[in-house]
């Protein structure tokens, strides 16, 4: 349709990845974060690259898919490689033009960085958002956050706020383009004129989709008090989920991989990151 | 010159993903000045494709589409022109009207136009009054309106931009027997007074039989009929094949003709199966007429 999100969509599949628990996919996706911003050296970050290109082998996401993914990252990317080649400054000059230095250092943070951020991106896509469904995910961070119910904090409504939060998301979306349609039809000028003016065009199309949204929720509260929904008290799962050997290994990875980076950073020479 | 003309009009979705659907292919057909033309189809036959392709919110892949004689991507530019030229209801219209009162959402389209302050109010209060919307309800908000109330303003809205084509996808969906019978009713007087040629997408045979000139038949993405009523209904047992559905009338007429009894294959309509029906009796239509209020 019109408006394009690859980018946290599930991809069907039954891989090792999709078949985890959500829970452990949680922890794994924490540690795997946390290990990305350990690696400090060339050697680490060769050892990260090897382990995402691990995890979209395992995972069999065509890579088209996670390409297409990372499009809306090409500017944020760009953006960081600029700022790093020409503000960072350090020891080896490799070339001076008038009032611009640049010095290895800032070229290699900036590959650093990018190499950072797009494994940062496939990590959590990969063993996240393609391979888990929504409802698995809210299941999962519900599940988790499950001690915390004895302060008082009501983790069951919160994740149903966000399952059916994610739900609507592609109703909502082919709603827009609907709505969309409709008041072009009658000749509304869509994205073209001053800011003020771009900001009034908006108003034919957001009117009718709070209404809409309204609307939805008052249905979806009635048919889910029909079906005698009422909170998270006494509640018990269709499916339980169910820690498996496999599971606690898939996490063990991320626990391993962290300590060989430590170990790589520590003793082997190469490049340094600054921070 | 016809109003509509589709040269080899192919449409795909998601083109070059692994998502394409051929939504239509090779589609050619003109629809006359004037006319009222049903279009069926079921359910992703490729019908909502078509209308959406008449005003332009839809580029075809290939092939053309001629509004009035000439192709409506010659100059892309000036696309919104099309849509003041073509006047496209979407399903369930109501749920486009925004402004805070009836009045000011009737006139969004004319005042997008860029038309002077008298004639928006002239043409307002014509679509409000070719829709059937009492003038009472001209000033209330649009979320005050009942829903075929809602319906007709959101009519009035696109009738409002004086279009030369008016195209309906589903016009009377989810409204009662009533609703239906007088918002058709009024697009039929309104093309009909107007010289406003009407294109009506629609599931309901019925409807179709009786209030449009002229039938096509999508299938599969493909056009599959296309002509009269009677030329279109009296090849019932294609219809049937591909799910689609014929009038009541017209299954009467077939199984009469089973039993013996053959009033015709082009019977659509309740009064004309009573004229073929007195012409098999020998009878005039007052007599067959008299003899049905009498019971006998």
């Amino acid at each position: 349709m019109a408006l394009d999100i690859s980018i946290g969509q599930y991809f069907e599949g039954s891989s090792v990845i999709h078949k985890a628990d959500p829970r452990v996919k949680l922890i794994s996706v924490i540690l795997y974060i946390t290990v990305i911003f350990l690696a400090k050296n060339m050697f680490s970050f060769a050892l990260l690259i090897l382990s995402a290109i691990a995890l979209i082998i395992i995972s069999r996401i065509p890579i088209k898919i996670i390409t297409k993914g990372m499009k809306p990252l090409i500017l944020i990317l760009v953006f960081t490689a600029i700022l790093n080649i020409f503000w960072l400054q350090g020891d080896t000059l490799v070339f001076e033009f008038g009032i611009i230095h640049i010095y290895l250092e800032g070229i290699m943070t900036a590959i650093f960085m990018i190499i950072r951020i797009t494994i940062l991106l496939i990590g959590t896509s990969v063993i996240l958002t393609y391979t888990t469904t929504p409802i698995a995910l809210t299941d999962g961070l519900e599940q988790l956050l499950e001690p915390l119910k004895k302060t008082k904090l009501p983790v069951h409504e919160f994740s149903m706020m966000m399952t059916i939060a994610l739900r609507f998301i592609p109703t909502l979306i082919e709603e827009t383009d609907k709505i969309m349609n409709a008041q072009k039809a009658r000749g509304a000028d869509i994205g073209s004129g001053g800011i003020m003016q771009r900001a009034k065009a908006l108003i034919p199309i957001l009117i009718p989709l709070f209404i809409s949204a309204f609307r939805r929720a008052d249905e979806l509260s009635t048919a889910m008090e029909c079906r005698c929904y009422r909170g998270g008290e006494g509640r018990t799962r269709m499916s339980k989920l169910k820690l498996r050997a496999g599971d606690v290994v898939f996490a063990g990875t991320f626990i391993v991989l962290g300590a060989l980076i430590i170990i790589i950073n520590i003793y082997a020479p190469g490049f340094n990151l600054a921070y | 010159m016809s109003i509509v003309e589709l040269k080899d009009v192919n449409f795909v979705y998601g083109q070059g993903t692994p998502y394409e659907i051929n939504a239509l292919k090779n589609i050619n057909l003109t629809v006359e000045h004037g006319s009222i033309t049903g279009l069926i189809g079921h359910t992703g036959s490729g019908k909502s494709t078509l209308v959406q392709l008449l005003n332009g919110l839809l580029k075809p892949s290939s092939g053309q589409v001629l509004i009035d004689g000439t192709d409506i991507w010659a100059e892309p530019k000036k696309i919104r022109d099309i849509r003041f030229k073509v006047g496209l209801v979407m399903q369930y219209p109501e749920y486009q009207l925004f402004d805070e009162t009836v009045r000011d959402d009737i006139a969004f389209g004319p005042k997008n136009m860029g038309l002077d302050e008298e004639e928006i109010k002239k043409r307002v209060i014509e679509a409000a009054e070719f829709s059937g919307l009492d003038s009472a309800l001209l000033d209330k908000s649009p979320f005050d309106l009942s829903g075929g109330q809602k319906r007709r303003a959101a009519l009035a809205g696109v009738m409002a931009m004086n279009p030369k084509l008016l195209v309906l996808d589903e016009p009377a969906a989810g409204l009662d027997p009533r609703g239906r019978r007088e918002i058709l009713g009024r697009i039929r007087t309104y093309g009909r007074e107007s010289g406003t040629s009407v294109m009506i997408v629609s599931h309901s045979m019925e409807d179709m039989a009786k209030y449009c000139d002229r039938i096509l038949v999508m299938c599969g993405g493909q056009l599959m009929m296309e002509g009269t009523c009677a030329e279109v209904f009296s090849r019932y047992n294609e219809l049937i094949e591909v799910g689609l559905d014929v009038p009541q009338i017209t299954k009467i007429a077939a199984a009469l003709k089973k039993h013996g009894v053959d009033i015709g294959d082009d019977v659509y309509t309740v009064n004309f199966a009573l004229a073929r029906v007195a012409e098999f009796m020998g009878l005039s239509l007052d007599q067959i007429e008299g003899r049905l209020h009498h019971g006998s």
